[in-house]
């Protein structure tokens, strides 16, 4: 796969999230003060945000508080909707994904994506599904593709539900199954980043616990970064939490910190059901 | 206070049965006219309608027998050089339209591909009289295919543009978000998902310009031959149908009414094969 060259670098002024001895640990990525506006009206302000390597950042907050569209500000999604503007930059192992010249397609490629309402293309089967990322990247190659699509749909956790009925519709798998597929997808194209923007909002409990048991797992191989406005499931699969409100970020510690002892007055009256 | 009043009771009842009575006659009005077409050229076309019709060229007047063999493929080779200038431009103008292009723009292309879809057909006639045939000095099959490609271009356009605006964004969002090309996700995940709903504008359309005969009268000009040169005039089935309707002759009459009951049969296979893709469509949903 073709990666960007190193455009820019950055001295890491210092580690915000460290691990249990104090180390900082390695990031994925980076926002650096952030800021995106939808035309005139500001969703973003000056967000500053490390997301460590192999671990699981959750972004919590209330609804409308810009955890959507900072989530699409790290792989470029946002640049689909007219007149979304964005300053500042974002670091992916030290290569700013904003600076000129970057082809989104190959942020995409290497920043995945799972959306909330799960999405397999109508017109593809299963297996179909899970290879179209590399199939319309150029791989040709009928072995690879076949490994691969068994490789990813054993990560997320569906390869015994649907290896007799791979050429069958994606569209016939239930709503769980249906988002497992997309995770596959997600995976197939072998991105370094997972984002998920509130993946189980409209799954039921079961198939909810069915992907957190599968985030849980794919954090060996993956950083994931997971929006929900469940704040149960962010306790429940993250390492890290991150607290937005009003497009800011408010609060970003480890998950257990957080929910136990947090800083700021208002990650602590969100925490405990004061508002939001 | 009583919850109903006797005499306002039956006034609104009598209101209701009005406009239902007035809504049911309208619906028999658009039916009617269906059933009475279908059933007198039936009637009158059925006997004439033979082996002969579809294998023999037309004889001359006078003499017994002859078909529209002629016609019926001088039709068909129309249908397809529409269809080689008028598909092609047709989906890209709607695809264009769902997907690139500014708002601004798009509102303008969208309203004149809505006021040439009001053009009167003769009128596409005169244009291509002007265009072609007067340039090469010839009546061809030619000029006759693309007057009705530019009848079928607008139609085309704006199915094509709306069923691909009702393929939901998640699609093209999944697509965009695994690094897929932006050309990639519109022509093999947008357009794909919207392919059913474009083949059933291509066929409406086509069904549609195939029973046209004003922009055909002065450009494929209608032959009585087989046409074996496309830059020569070719004969159609609505031409022939239209030349011999106002003919004076009885056998000819027949004749006309025969090529009506297969013209009228043709459109209605059509339409019955759009409804056939469609059911899929909603079936597989």
């Amino acid at each position: 796969m073709p990666q960007p060259e190193v455009l820019e670098s950055r001295d890491r002024a210092g580690a915000l999230l460290t691990d249990t001895e104090g180390e900082p640990l390695p990031l994925a990525m980076e926002a650096q003060n952030v800021s995106m506006w939808y035309g005139s009206k500001r969703a973003i302000d000056n967000v500053s945000l490390d997301m460590p390597a192999k671990a699981v950042t959750a972004i919590i907050g209330p609804s409308g508080c810009g955890k959507s569209t900072f989530i699409r500000a790290l792989n470029r999604m946002h640049e689909l909707v007219p007149h979304a503007r964005i300053e500042g930059s974002v670091f992916l192992h030290g290569q700013n994904l904003y600076a000129s010249g970057v082809d989104p397609a190959v942020v995409r490629r290497r920043v995945g994506m799972v959306f909330q309402k799960s999405n397999p293309f109508p017109t593809m089967s299963i297996g179909e599904n899970v290879i179209v990322g590399l199939r319309l990247n150029g791989v040709g190659d009928r072995k690879f593709l076949n490994e691969r699509l068994e490789q990813s749909l054993r990560m997320a956790a569906l390869w015994d539900e649907v290896k007799d009925d791979l050429h069958k519709s994606g569209t016939s798998l239930s709503g769980g199954q249906q988002q497992r597929l997309c995770i596959a997808r997600a995976l197939a194209v072998e991105p370094e980043v997972l984002l998920m923007d509130e993946p189980c909002s409209a799954l039921d409990p079961i198939a909810t616990a069915k992907i957190e048991e599968l985030i849980q797992g794919l954090k060996t191989q993956y950083t994931i970064v997971i929006v929900t406005h469940n704040m149960q499931q962010a306790g429940r699969v993250s390492d890290f939490t991150a607290f937005f409100y009003m497009g800011r970020l408010i609060e970003v510690g480890s998950t257990t910190k957080i929910f136990t002892n947090p800083s700021e007055k208002q990650t602590e009256d969100y925490i405990t059901g004061r508002f939001g | 206070m009583q919850i109903q009043r006797k005499g306002h009771h039956s006034w609104r009842k009598f209101k209701s049965a009005l406009i239902s009575a007035l809504t049911f006659c309208s619906a028999v009005l658009v039916i009617a006219p269906l059933g009475l077409v279908f059933f007198h050229v039936l009637k009158s076309g059925a006997g004439a309608v033979n082996l002969e019709f579809f294998t023999h060229l037309p004889k001359p007047v006078g003499v017994p027998g002859g078909g529209m063999a002629n016609a019926i493929v001088g039709t068909l080779e129309l249908l397809a050089l529409a269809s080689v200038i008028g598909i092609p431009v047709g989906v890209l103008g709607g695809v264009y339209l769902a997907e690139y292009g500014t708002a601004r723009v798009n509102a303008v292309l969208r309203f004149i591909a809505d006021v040439l879809n009001g053009v009167p057909s003769i009128i596409w006639g005169v244009v291509v009289y002007g265009l072609i045939v007067l340039r090469f000095k010839s009546f061809s099959a030619y000029a006759g295919g693309l007057a009705l490609a530019l009848i079928m271009i607008p139609l085309i356009l704006r199915t094509t543009e709306e069923v691909i605006l009702l393929v939901p964004v998640g699609y093209r969002e999944a697509a965009l978000a695994l690094g897929i090309a932006r050309w990639k996700t519109i022509v093999f995940v947008v357009v794909k998902t919207a392919s059913r709903g474009i083949i059933t504008g291509i066929l409406l359309a086509l069904a549609r310009v195939g029973g046209e005969t004003a922009p055909l009268l002065f450009t494929a000009f209608g032959n009585r031959f087989w046409n074996h040169n496309l830059s020569e005039p070719i004969a159609a089935l609505p031409l022939q149908i239209f030349t011999y309707a106002i003919s004076p002759y009885d056998d000819w009459h027949r004749q006309a009414w025969a090529g009506a009951l297969v013209l009228v049969t043709g459109v209605f296979c059509v339409n019955i094969l759009v409804r056939l893709v469609t059911r899929v469509r909603t079936a597989s949903a």
